[in-house]
């Protein structure tokens, strides 16, 4: 353990490798960050960036390597263990406990602010303020956690992190759930922050890189690919070197060959689980041949607009039609018959059964048409055919078509399941976060087979958060805010900056058609 | 007046009986709220029945008589711990389904309690068992006091164990990091919590308290032990965490209808009137179905990672 | 190489969690002073001796079979059916009225009138537990075990009142149990001056009968993929409330019908004790054999055996039969807990690397 330093001058991480079942996440990585300095951590998803931020925090232990503060070894068995080496870190999910105030959050982390046989919140309460006011963040100490907006939790979680007296400071992708206004006062703030500690600030968006770090690290699967000074090197520099290669994702440059309306929904009402209206009478419309992407901060409805579209939440009102037969109302089964594909947020559990092998998963929509059974009985020579077919149309990477779909990598898995949709031949498809998480060749894949859909003429509804991704694929942008469209937009006239405006719910004259 | 007098001997019968289940429900709110769903309470409460019962049966007539009940209720404390902890081996480290792995354990301790009463005891005997010891003064209070003041001491402390739970849930550190496990287990373990031990305390804690419940019924309620003494009271208390929202005065509320419930049936019996005496047995168990059709909802406001096992070196 | 680590690996979890089971019941069976080994061989070896036990075991197992292929069905449809206890006694009660109300018609049409009508009475009972689960969500375990309570009760109310043997009454020993059924109603033996009965053979019949339906028939592929993961489900257009209520009417029904065989087969009417906890080790006979019917058929032999062994050891050496209950649940813990271990990836990757490196081989 290290000395309890008053600072935290230098972490050094040498040869740290992590494996889980079937990859390598990190593969003898190292890297320092001294005094004053901010490291920007930069990789592909599926790098290895947080499964080593993971490990430096002790929630996962390292199969080799070594950690290194002010000079001396450490060793993190539990996430106690690096916060007491005085190691905080602002996770991208995060770390708070929903049901409980912010103090009794602050509390339950720290032994010393919460008393020893008596719960007493003053002492934490005290802090919170008192770290509130040397930053200049705004937090209420009494206030429920999920009673905040994400941009408030944000602000929460990093105040919590202070209170627990951090000399160091890990920021898993900090800006991901923030508007472009948000995200700048944050990086502001870092900065400042950096003259009293030393922070590894994880991201894959090069602006926020290039404005707050001094040195930076590049991660691809796995290793370590670059490491220099940030100001030596251009964001174009450190886009070829994170990937590997120039990277030119496909983009939609066709021209405009929509045709009719195919997918509209109307003044559509639908209640979240808490009950409140999450879509509060939202508008869309998607024309054959046509890419629709949907921006938004997640959290405004998105959720429960996919599950609408799918069947599985009713509306209170409004209508969703598809090639004119009206939807809402119907069942997950007819909604499915009248040709709407769905790729589902989740893969893992909503795109797939785990446990059903790859070729049962094929014909999960399926099953019990004449082409997979005879009347009551399955054609399992007919399903492993289908699947033979498409796993090499597909490309889906797996030993055997029998294989559990759940042993798959997450790129796999996706394919699975755009096979599936695919192969139906659907007249609109919605996708719902279909790259999240995936490499930069899965996410390739999967943005040339969407723009191969389109040019079938499917209408494609997109539900994204990454700008980069919609301003490249989508013919319009719509943005929802609170469960309504603001507006809709077309993609040649979207930038960063409009759309960052429209996600946080400054109304524009002229465009808004909600 | 006679009417008041059915009333009174009915909650005077129905309130100690509800004792029983009140410390085992108690017990499992704790393992719930720290994400455990326990279903081997009936069967910690077969052993904590046996235990309790065991020192005074093997004791009777001896010089250590006096202590027998006392002894008991540490052996079946014990008992409960002990249980607790495999299930936590089970549950928490091996990470098996819970549901399913407490019919198991439900099992062991039914069986385990039915194997060694065969062999220590044989067939049905009575004990001295602990007498009420009705509060001076308040005991003569008219209508509440043979009902409120002339419990056992066993008694008192189950109805003693209502506020010390809320305090020790609402009100302490430990309390705090109950509610976290079960809540957000990885937010938790980021903050310094071992989920894993706070669990295990959690399993702990609830396993004593439901072999002290079984114990009850052996040495305060029935002053014998017979293998089905328990008769779904586990169950029971499971359902009446459910109904009780996680809360210790719902849950004392919930433990004293069914009770009350119960002593009816007794009253029925007692009082002669022609109902078949099954339907009257029947009624505590109708009641905990019924209650949990129409209690549906509450699972939003209960711990939301219950009955999840938590892997700290899982990716998500 | 690393194949080998890997077999090596998921077997020493599979001895490690045998080892616990015996360790458990060794325990115990140390507690109450008697020997060990010799209990266990008492146990396993004993009911071999002769025709007499072998054929028991059998008798044994076929209910095993039934209650354990319904709830087979159930946990692979995703809803947990504790109650089987109490669905048998309604299919008991159910099967012994109609064969009682019916006492003229000819065995071919009475005998499977009644086995229906337990089969039946067991699918009602379940489906209130189906019900409650698929409309309102309650908690089936809860449910089903409230149920079992309850059906406890309504079963000795009839047997002490309205369907008791007149003769009971007359004779004034008003021991709980119905009139012998007429003869019609009668499975018969396989050997005479034995009680194996036919109703092995259904239950042989309706295992491979539960594996096609459940693996060949599209109604199979969709409750199982509504067990497996039922959010994938609902996507896929799968309605997964109705596979949760038709799953537990299923499992309601096999083990009624398992009643109405024990009472046709076995005791000839209906008296307490007849469902002897089969519902029960039904559902240890089912996870152990893999909640397949391949491994059900064997699992419910074996526990047949634990069964008969236990009533011999009660005799032979003094240990009281609910022995048995503590074996069941031992074993349910250790299938549990070993599951897990071999299903988690991580620690079997980690475990393989560690004997790569203990005895070389293997790739990293």
């Amino acid at each position: 353990m290290a000395k309890n330093a008053d600072r935290i001058t230098e972490l050094r991480v040498e040869g740290i490798t992590k494996r889980f079942p079937g990859t390598l996440a990190c593969d003898a990585i190292s890297l320092r960050v001294g005094e004053g300095e901010a490291l920007a951590l930069v990789g592909e998803n599926g790098a290895g960036k947080t499964t080593l931020m993971n490990i430096l925090m002790g929630l996962y232990q390292p199969d080799e390597g070594k950690i290194f503060i002010n000079g001396s070894p450490v060793r993190f068995r539990t996430p106690n263990d690096a916060y007491a080496a005085g190691i905080g870190m602002v996770h991208q999910h995060f770390m708070l406990v929903p049901n409980m105030t912010v103090a009794e959050n602050v509390a339950l982390g720290s032994a010393e602010l919460r008393g020893r046989f008596r719960l007493n919140l003053g002492a934490a309460r005290a802090r919170i303020r008192q770290i509130s006011e040397r930053y200049g963040l705004a937090v209420l100490p009494d206030a429920y956690v999920w009673q905040l907006s994400v941009g408030e939790q944000q602000r929460v979680e990093l105040v919590k992190t202070l209170c627990f007296g951090a000399k160091f400071l890990i920021l898993d992708e900090p800006t991901s759930a923030l508007t472009p206004q948000e995200t700048d006062e944050l990086i502001a703030l870092l900065s400042r922050m950096t003259a009293d500690m030393p922070l590894i600030f994880i991201s894959h968006k090069l602006a926020e890189v290039k404005a707050l770090s001094n040195k930076v690290t590049i991660l691809r699967a796995g290793r370590v690919a670059f490491s220099g000074d940030t100001a030596d090197h251009s964001s174009a520099d450190l886009a070829a070197l994170m990937t590997g290669h120039e990277v030119k994702l496909p983009c939609n440059e066709c021209a405009d060959g929509c045709g009719e309306t195919l997918l509209a929904v109307r003044d559509l009402k639908v209640r979240s689980d808490r009950g409140h209206y999450a879509l509060d009478g939202a508008s869309l419309e998607v024309r054959a041949g046509e890419i629709l992407g949907l921006a938004g901060v997640s959290g405004n409805g998105q959720r429960e607009l996919a599950d609408a579209l799918a069947g599985l939440r009713s509306a209170e009102s409004g209508s969703i039609a598809l090639a004119g037969t009206e939807l809402s109302g119907l069942a997950p089964r007819q909604i499915i018959g009248a040709g709407m594909g769905y790729i589902p947020e989740d893969r893992q559990t909503e795109g797939i059964v785990p446990s059903f092998s790859v070729s049962e998963n094929l014909t999960l929509k399926d099953f019990a048409s004449p082409r997979f059974a005879a009347g009551p009985f399955l054609r399992l020579k007919a399903a492993d055919a289908n699947a033979a077919e498409l796993k090499k149309r597909y490309d889906i990477r797996c030993p055997s078509t029998a294989t559990p779909a759940g042993s798959l990598s997450g790129g796999n898995i996706q394919k699975v399941i755009l096979a599936r949709e695919l192969a139906r031949g659907p007249k609109a498809l919605v996708a719902v976060y279909p790259t999240r998480g995936l490499d930069m060749g899965a996410e390739e894949f999967i943005h040339k087979r969407l723009l191969e859909l389109r040019c079938e003429g499917v209408a494609v509804l997109l539900i994204s958060e990454e700008l980069d991704e919609l301003m490249n694929l989508s013919d319009r942008i719509a943005v929802i805010y609170k469960g309504r469209i603001l507006a809709t937009i077309p993609a040649q006239e979207a930038t960063r900056a409009r759309l960052g405006a429209l996600m946080a719910g400054l109304r524009e004259e002229e465009g808004a058609t909600a | 007046m006679n009417l008041l007098l059915v009333l009174q001997n009915i909650l005077a019968i129905g309130v100690p009986f509800s004792v029983a289940l009140l410390l085992a429900a108690l017990g499992e709110m704790f393992n719930q709220r720290a994400g455990v769903f326990n279903l081997g309470c009936e069967g910690i409460m077969a052993m904590g029945a046996f235990l309790g019962f065991l020192p005074s049966f093997l004791l009777k007539g001896g010089a250590l008589a006096p202590w027998a009940p006392a002894i008991g209720i540490a052996c079946a404390a014990l008992a409960g711990v002990l249980l607790g902890l495999l299930f936590g081996l089970v549950t928490v480290s091996f990470r098996a389904p819970q549901g399913i792995a407490g019919i198991g354990l439900q099992m062991l301790g039914w069986g385990t309690a039915g194997t060694l009463s065969r062999h220590f005891v044989g067939g049905v005997t009575g004990i001295p068992g602990i007498d009420a010891w009705p509060i001076p003064g308040l005991s003569k209070i008219p209508f509440l006091g043979p009902i409120l003041f002339s419990m056992t001491p066993f008694g008192y402390f189950g109805f003693l164990m209502v506020p010390i739970s809320w305090y020790v849930l609402f009100k302490t550190p430990w309390g705090l990091k109950v509610r976290a496990v079960g809540t957000h287990p990885r937010a938790a373990d980021t903050m310094g919590t071992n989920v894993a031990r706070t669990r295990y305390q959690a399993l702990m804690l609830g396993g004593a308290m439901a072999g002290l419940a079984g114990a009850y019924l052996s040495l305060a309620q029935a002053k014998m032990f017979a293998d089905d003494i328990v008769a779904g009271r586990g169950f029971i208390a499971v359902a009446l965490v459910y109904f009780g929202r996680w809360h210790p005065l719902y849950i004392l509320g919930g433990s004293l209808l069914f009770s009350i419930a119960q002593s009816f049936q007794l009253a029925i019996q007692v009082l002669g009137i022609d109902f078949p005496y099954e339907f009257a047995v029947m009624l505590p168990y109708v009641l905990v179905i019924l209650v949990l059709a129409f209690a549906k909802n509450s699972r939003l406001r209960g711990p939301a990672e219950l009955g999840k096992p938590y892997n700290r070196e899982k990716r998500v | 190489m690393n194949r080998t680590y890997r077999t090596l690996y998921s077997a020493a979890i599979i001895l490690a969690a045998a080892a616990a089971a015996v360790g458990i019941g060794a325990l115990v069976l140390m507690a109450i002073g008697v020997s060990v080994p010799e209990t266990y061989r008492v146990i396993l070896t004993e009911p071999f001796k002769d025709m007499y036990g072998i054929t028991e075991i059998l008798v044994r197992t076929v209910p095993l079979i039934l209650v354990g292929l319904g709830i087979a069905i159930s946990f692979r449809s995703g809803i947990l059916n504790i109650g089987a206890e109490g669905q048998m006694q309604i299919g008991i009660l159910a099967a012994t009225a109609v064969a009682l109300a019916l006492p003229n018609l000819p065995k071919w049409l009475l005998l499977p009138l009644v086995l229906l009508a337990g089969a039946l009475g067991g699918a009602l009972w379940g489906s209130i537990a189906g019900l409650l689960k698929a409309r309102l969500g309650v908690n089936e375990i809860l449910s089903t075990v409230m149920l079992n309570y309850i059906a406890a009760q309504l079963h000795g109310f009839l047997l002490r009142g309205p369907m008791i043997d007149p003769a009971e009454l007359q004779v004034g020993s008003g021991t709980p149990q119905s009139m012998r059924l007429p003869k019609a109603a009668w499975l018969d033996r396989i050997l005479t001056g034995y009680r194996l009965h036919w109703g092995l053979a259904i239950a042989l019949g309706l295992a491979v009968i539960v594996y096609f339906l459940m693996w060949r028939t599209t109604w199979g592929f969709r409750m199982r993929a509504a067990g497996a993961e039922a959010k994938a489900a609902r996507y896929a257009g799968i309605r997964v409330e109705s596979c949760l209520a038709a799953a537990m009417i299923l499992a309601g029904a096999f083990a009624g019908l398992a009643g109405a065989i024990e009472v046709t087969g076995v005791h000839r009417r209906a008296i307490e004790g007849v469902s002897a906890g089969y519902g029960f080790s039904g559902i240890v006979v089912a996870l152990f054999g893999g909640l397949h019917p391949a491994g059900i058929v064997p699992s419910a032999f074996f526990f047949g055996l634990l069964l008969i062994g236990a009533d011999m050891t009660q005799r032979a050496l003094s240990v009281p039969a609910n022995m048995v209950l503590v074996l069941q649940g031992a074993v349910i813990l250790s299938i549990v807990s070993a599951k897990t271990w071999l299903n988690d990836p991580y620690a079997r990757d980690k475990a393989v690397r560690k004997m790569a490196a203990l005895f070389g081989g293997g790739r990293k």
